[in-house]
């Protein structure tokens, strides 16, 4: 879900168009735009979206090396 | 609450299940990998993973459904509190259907009267003692630290805005000691667990390093969408292949390593640690909360109640499942006379129960298992 918008202690969370009142109340460092993570009407904290880009750059780096190895692997043993 | 897109490509899912069949070829002993929280139950389920595993491989579910290891003293106090006629219960969805000692429960006692509202968040209930000022809303605390701090933030926002007649039934449970209790289990003999990602957001990486330090088992912190739950299970394996356990974090997206301070404040503002009953694993010193003694008037036991002797539901062997010993087919009721529509426990209950994950989307494959 996104911040939408906040007054104060409360902000408004969406996703897909659905809109739901949130408390900021235990996690008041967000700001509109956040990506947000929410738990029983409470925005319990931030999704930190570079990180999530990084993460499965990482992962599909690892995967390519073993596919090029596997590749490698059975190339070999055709040969 | 997990999004669709690149963590749900089954490209990288299959990818991933080679890593996970290499890897497990390469460890010396088969491997017992416990996910601990029921929203991985549902997820691996709905996707199909625990069928993905090498037979070396087992992957059992863990104590991570709050409304499955509340005892079942716990609900009958709950539905003794809603037959007084001055309380209104204010709770979520699944512990109404949750059974209690001689096959009662909230939702039985609402149609014999009790005034029992589900809410979605402890707000609501707030909001429900607001505007009946007249009698007194007790929300129903079970849960554990991710859930914990949103009662923590509607009692403080009771205690701010003057809202008298608000409480709390607390039967929260912490994580860390049934994580030791179960390694010390011999029986289950865990290699690893699979982290929930949701509570590790408010204790950060760092809480578990008790895991690797003390008890020497691996363990991973993974969101809850088909990739990263694949990408946690290889993780575990590699721990476990180079001998080398460590807290890994997948998702640091969300989990940073110190946690939520504000919600670790808030919790401990309110509560202090006390014994408490799991189902399954008995009396666990120091793994539950109670509210602090200055906050007696926000709680909701300190109402005069008789509660009944408890009885846990015959035949019933939820208590094996949250251990790990046995998986849902094991037990002689699943899906003969025990289903969603007629829980016999509180594993088929909540939509976090490992019977319930195991009936919608194990049964078919797994029905001879035990
Ligand atoms: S199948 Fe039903 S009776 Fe058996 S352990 Fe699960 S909840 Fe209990």
């Amino acid at each position: 879900m996104q911040l939408t918008d906040r007054r104060e202690f409360e902000g408004t969370a969406t996703l897909h168009g659905v809109r739901r009142t949130v408390s900021l109340l235990l996690c008041p460092e967000v700001v509109v735009g956040d990506h947000v993570l929410v738990h029983a009407g409470f925005v319990i904290g931030r999704l930190d979206e570079q990180e999530a880009a990084a993460t499965l750059a990482l992962l599909d780096e690892g995967l390519a090396r073993e596919r090029e190895a596997n590749d490698r692997a059975a190339g070999e043993a055709a040969s | 609450m997990t999004d669709a897109g690149p963590f749900h490509d089954p490209g990288r899912v299959a990818a991933l299940a080679a890593r996970i069949e290499r890897l497990a070829g390469l460890l010396p002993r088969p491997a017992t990998l416990m996910e601990v929280c029921g929203t991985h139950t549902h997820a691996i389920g709905e996707a199909g993973l625990r069928r993905l595993l090498p037979t070396n491989v087992r992957l059992v579910a863990g104590p991570g459904c709050p409304v499955c290891v509340t005892p079942v003293d716990y609900l009958d106090h709950a539905i003794a509190l809603a037959m007084r006629p001055d309380v209104t219960i204010g709770t979520f969805g699944d512990l109404v259907r949750v059974p209690a000692s001689r096959r009662d429960s909230l939702e039985r006692a609402s149609a014999r009267g009790a005034d029992v509202r589900i809410v979605y968040s402890p707000r609501d209930a707030l909001a429900l003692a607001r505007a009946l000022p007249q009698r007194t809303v007790v929300f129903l605390a079970v849960g554990f630290e991710t859930t914990m701090p949103t009662i923590a933030a509607a009692l403080t926002e009771a205690e701010a805005t003057g809202v008298a007649n608000f409480r709390v039934l607390c039967g929260a449970k912490l994580l860390e000691p049934p994580l030791r209790a179960l390694v010390a289990d011999p029986e289950l003999r865990v290699d690893g667990f699979l982290l929930p990602g949701h509570v590790s957001v408010i204790l950060g990486a760092d809480f578990y390093r008790f895991l690797t330090a003390d008890c020497g088992v691996a363990a991973v912190i993974a969101g809850f969408a088909p990739v990263e739950i694949q990408q946690g299970i290889a993780e575990l394996l590699e721990q476990l292949v180079a001998r080398r356990p460590r807290v890994a974090n997948l998702y640091p997206r969300a989990v940073s390593a110190g946690g939520n301070r504000t919600a670790q404040a808030l919790l401990a503002r309110w509560f202090v640690p006390v014994d408490t009953r799991w189902r399954g694993l008995g009396s666990i010193p120091a793994s539950g909360l109670a509210l602090r003694p200055e906050f007696a008037h926000r709680d909701a036991a300190q109402l005069a109640v008789s509660l009944p002797e408890p009885l846990e539901p015959k035949g019933c062997r939820c208590g094996d499942v949250l251990r790990g010993s046995i998986s849902p087919p094991g037990c002689p009721l699943f899906a003969r006379g025990c289903n969603p529509d007629h829980p016999i426990g509180a594993c088929m209950v909540s939509s976090e129960g490992t019977c319930a994950a195991w009936y919608r989307h194990e049964r078919p494959v797994r029905a001879a298992d035990a």
